[in-house]
């Protein structure tokens, strides 16, 4: 299959600016800067593009909101701040084909009219940002960024910003408070970042995979990009596979992909010949799969939604016979009750007691009740919340208690 | 100007309002914690969630806009849950301290739990512990696990007073409220961070444990503390003041008053004078009234009119003032002079706190009196008490030859006169003030005069009626009618601006 993410990835050098010129990098922007950018919205749009942070609204709808007849500034903001469990794609982007996503950034600022750009990046990403700051020197020497762009008239600046390891500044709204300086809050909406975002302006906030997309679709066009995938999830997307697998690591796929096919053949099957018992399909907090379920899946929004997940930010978990769900779960509780960032009650309180109620059942203190008590409490977060970091515990332990209680249950002290 | 139905009430409101603030203006009251109509929305507590149809989940009614045609529920079983639910979350890690929180009795959380579970909590685990008593300023105690992190008091000091001291740190249920580092809550107004505090987190330190709050007693008045006039409410118990808090009035103070102002109560509470003084071989010593009036009725028919000098005081009321002009009036005086407060260095800003610390200046200029200028050797002095320091010097140089004070507590005034009248305080009878805007505002009684005191319109009404002046001990409406040609009732919840009345 033809790559579009990562086709430069097995390339020597594939992160520097000659590289990436010599496979045609760079050479959509003369045809971008040839077209309105209203009619560069309607081309993303024709694409099907949807985000691919997690959330897979469609990316020129999203771009169409901002409002253009107000005299504010626009801003880009690039979410790099990768920290979903079991996702890391957008790090390989950065590391390995930096350019690409630069080149995203600068048809996204243009069609939206910002002539600022911001890449929040998550602060561990020490050698991804180090790439980054390269490959924007480049850039900026070689005229793709600046003043008067190619001659076209069109100023972008591009700057990086580092996060400072909250999971919670990933969620676009905390992202801009961080990046305005402020504690890492998800923002009440409406309003939305489209019309209300950055420093009180228009804002797009698109995923650093999102962006990536963006050369080809422009270079190709809407209906090259509309080749690969499914009518309703068009185009690639890239897939970080962890865990009980043989060859774990990322792995771009047209969506529509079977997730069995991805197990088995791509990742070279199960580790050690165990027999596969779960699957998360789409980074940490979604719902997750069992066997059968995974192995009749494919790899796109609607295919998954109808297995009852999501597809998420594409973070594949794969988890074999000997995994213990009670202890599995236990960990994500640790890690949501960690990162929430106590603004709402529901989210603040109840990821934590899951925590303590998981922990004390791994300890064999676990009770009767206490399972219907972390249903009901999954059930009080459930789009309770501002952001849906509570939603994000809520659907795992709803999902693990329905499909693995009986394990749950051999934890609990008999009555 | 959508109409929208709220728990099968039809409510039109104007455009942009929440579905909070129409179903307050339609008398439907939301449960709710971080939400302050003067401050900025934080939508963090969730118990505003009500039930909107047409919309996929529950909405927090405080951040979402009435719209034509919504249709809300509030009370129903389902939006009860979701509440109950939410307090549940509220109160799994809230210590059970009631019986020594000082918020006991006036608290969100309390009360919401009565409305709401009135059952042992489902929580079996370990509380999570944070500190219980941090001194974030010379004003204000923190107990961190009381907290509800509702964010209002970070709000407050982040829009209200710009003084941002105040923030969360940490995250999940270990979120802490704290100052910044190096900062104290060391503001000018750093005490509506107590009150608008919904739980027993942030506590006055000098109201904490003196008094539970169900014993207190709160009475309408008007804060003395400067020419701004707040509108406050005494709270009182068994005679004595224990705090002031501000009472609403959009016109003058909202619904906030200053840290300066509202501990300007403790003279109400201490250093009374609650008997007469006379004036006995060069030493004031105390005496029943009877012996002091007389002293006063004698020397005022001994002296003619034109040795008589009569002080007003900005800091008495519009009423004891009237009261002292009527009997000047009656006797033929003319000299009608005022003292004022006089603080070195007055500390004031462009929001409540005025530099002029006497709540009735305008209206004691408004009666007549002008400011003291002296003039008073050889003269019988008849002064109200709020002598200001730079005149008592003059009057000590003066030396007139009598200085006949109606005072209510011990001061320097007391020291130099011959005749004291031991009069009741602002709190201890009706009366109004004028305020820096000529706004006239009513206070109530909150508190019985002590000892023998008596406001000293009455004082005054009793001279005039044994120099047989024909005038009764009126009511001090009666005499506030007389002076401003209006009634009480005619100045409204926020007082009525002189020149926008008849009395112009």
């Amino acid at each position: 299959m033809e790559k579009i993410l990562t086709k430069n990835f097995e390339l020597k050098n594939s992160h520097t600016v000659e590289v990436y010129e010599s496979t045609g990098g760079y050479r959509s922007l003369k045809k971008l800067f040839a077209m309105q950018p209203n009619d560069v919205i309607e081309e993303v749009k024709k694409s099907g593009l949807r985000g691919r942070g997690g959330a897979g609204f469609p990316t020129g709808m999203k771009w169409s909101f901002v409002p253009q007849n107000i005299p504010k500034p626009k801003y880009l903001c690039v979410n790099a701040d990768e920290s979903e469990p079991g996702t890391f794609k957008d790090r390989y982007i950065m590391e390995l084909d930096p350019h690409r996503m630069i080149e995203g950034i600068i048809i996204c600022s243009y069609a939206i009219r910002a002539n600022t750009a911001y890449i929040y990046i998550r602060g561990e990403f020490v050698f991804p940002k180090q790439r980054i700051d390269a490959a924007l020197a480049e850039a900026y020497k070689k005229g793709y960024l600046g003043k008067n762009i190619l001659g076209s008239g069109y100023d972008l600046e591009v700057y990086v910003h580092r996060g400072a390891g909250a999971y919670i500044c990933g969620e676009e709204t905390a992202l801009m408070e961080s990046l305005e300086g402020k504690r890492g809050w998800p923002r009440l909406k409406p309003p939305f970042p489209a019309v209300v975002g950055l420093f009180g302006c228009p804002t797009v906030i698109n995923n650093v995979e999102t962006v990536s997309a963006l050369p080809y679709i422009m270079e190709n066009g809407a209906d090259a990009y509309k080749k690969f995938g499914t009518e309703k999830s068009p185009g690639t997307k890239m897939f970080s596979v962890s865990g009980h697998v043989n060859k774990p690591g990322n792995y771009e796929l047209p969506l529509g992909y079977p997730l069995k096919k991805l197990i088995y053949e791509d990742c070279g099957g199960m580790k050690d010949g165990k027999a596969l018992k779960a699957v998360i399909p789409g980074g940490s907090s979604v719902p997750v799969l069992t066997a059968a379920e995974a192995e009749e899946a494919t790899l796109d929004y609607e295919g998954l939604q109808a297995k009852g997940s999501m597809l998420g930010s594409g973070g594949v978990i794969v988890m074999d016979e000997t995994t213990d769900m009670v202890k599995a779960l236990t960990n994500l509780a640790h890690f949501y009750s960690h990162e929430s960032c106590g603004q709402c009650s529901p989210c603040r309180e109840g990821t934590g007691w899951s925590h303590k109620i998981l922990k004390r059942i791994v300890a064999g203190e676990g009770r009767q009740g206490d399972l219907d008590q972390l249903l009901a409490i999954a059930d009080n977060m459930m789009g309770k919340t501002i952001c849906v970091l509570a939603d994000a515990l809520a659907m795992p332990i709803q999902s693990y208690l329905k499909k693995f209680r009986k394990e749950f249950e051999s934890y609990l002290c008999q009555p | 100007m959508p109409t929208l139905t709220i728990d099968g009430k039809q409510v039109t409101v104007k455009d942009g309002t929440s579905v909070f603030e129409a179903a307050r203006q339609s008398e439907i009251s939301i449960p709710h914690f971080c939400y302050h109509p003067k401050l900025t929305i934080a939508g963090n507590c969730r118990m505003c969630l009500v039930d909107i149809e047409k919309m996929p989940k529950p909405a927090i009614s405080c951040n979402t806009v009435a719209t034509e045609g919504m249709v809300v529920h509030t009370k129903t079983e389902k939006v009860q849950a979701l509440q109950k639910n939410v307090l549940e979350f509220i109160l799994i890690n809230h210590p059970i301290d009631c019986p020594v929180c000082d918020q006991a009795g006036e608290c969100r959380l309390q009360e919401y739990y009565m409305d709401y579970t009135l059952t042992e909590s489902k929580f079996r685990e370990e509380k999570v512990h944070k500190p219980k008593k941090v001194d974030l300023g010379p004003l204000v105690m923190l107990d961190d696990e009381r907290c509800i992190l509702c964010t209002r008091c970070v709000r407050f000091c982040d829009e209200i007073s710009k003084t941002g001291e105040l923030c969360i740190t940490n995250r999940g249920d270990h979120s802490t409220l704290t100052t910044f580092p190096g900062k104290k809550l060391d503001n000018k107004y750093s005490l509506n961070t107590v009150d608008i505090c919904p739980v027993g987190a942030l506590t006055s330190k000098p109201f904490r444990f003196q008094c539970r709050v169900w014993f207190l007693k709160s009475t309408p008045s008007i804060c003395t503390g400067c020419s701004t006039g707040c509108n406050i409410n005494i709270n009182h118990h068994d005679g004595t003041v224990y705090r002031y808090l501000p009472r609403e009035n959009e016109a003058v103070n909202q619904v906030w008053t200053c840290d300066e102002g509202r501990l300007s109560y403790p003279f109400i509470n201490f250093g009374r004078l609650i008997w007469g003084m006379l004036k006995k071989e060069g030493q004031l010593v105390p005496s029943s009234p009877e012996p002091v009036l007389s002293e006063v009725v004698s020397a005022l028919t001994r002296m003619g009119a034109e040795n008589l000098v009569f002080v007003g005081s900005a800091y008495e009321s519009n009423e004891n003032n009237a009261a002292l002009k009527k009997l000047a009036q009656g006797l033929g005086v003319t000299d009608l002079q005022y003292s004022a407060h006089q603080v070195d260095d007055p500390y004031s800003d462009d929001f409540l706190i005025k530099a002029d610390k006497n709540p009735n200046r305008a209206g004691v200029e408004k009666l007549g009196f002008k400011p003291f200028t002296g003039g008073t050797q050889l003269k019988v002095v008849v002064a109200l008490e709020g002598i200001g320091k730079q005149d008592l010097l003059r009057l000590k140089e003066e030396n007139p030859m009598m200085l006949i004070l109606l005072a209510s507590n011990q001061s320097e005034a007391v020291e130099i006169a011959d005749v004291v009248l031991p009069i009741a305080v602002f709190a201890e009878q009706v009366g109004t003030f004028t305020n820096f805007q000529k706004r006239v505002q009513k206070f109530e009684k909150a508190l019985n005069p002590k000892g023998q005191t008596r406001p000293a319109y009455e004082w005054l009404g009793e001279i005039a009626k044994r120099m047989n002046l024909s005038w009764e001990v009126a009511s001090a409406e009666a005499i506030f009618q007389e002076a401003f040609g209006m009634k009480y009732e005619d100045l409204g919840k926020e007082g009525k601006v002189l020149g926008e009345t008849r009395d112009k």
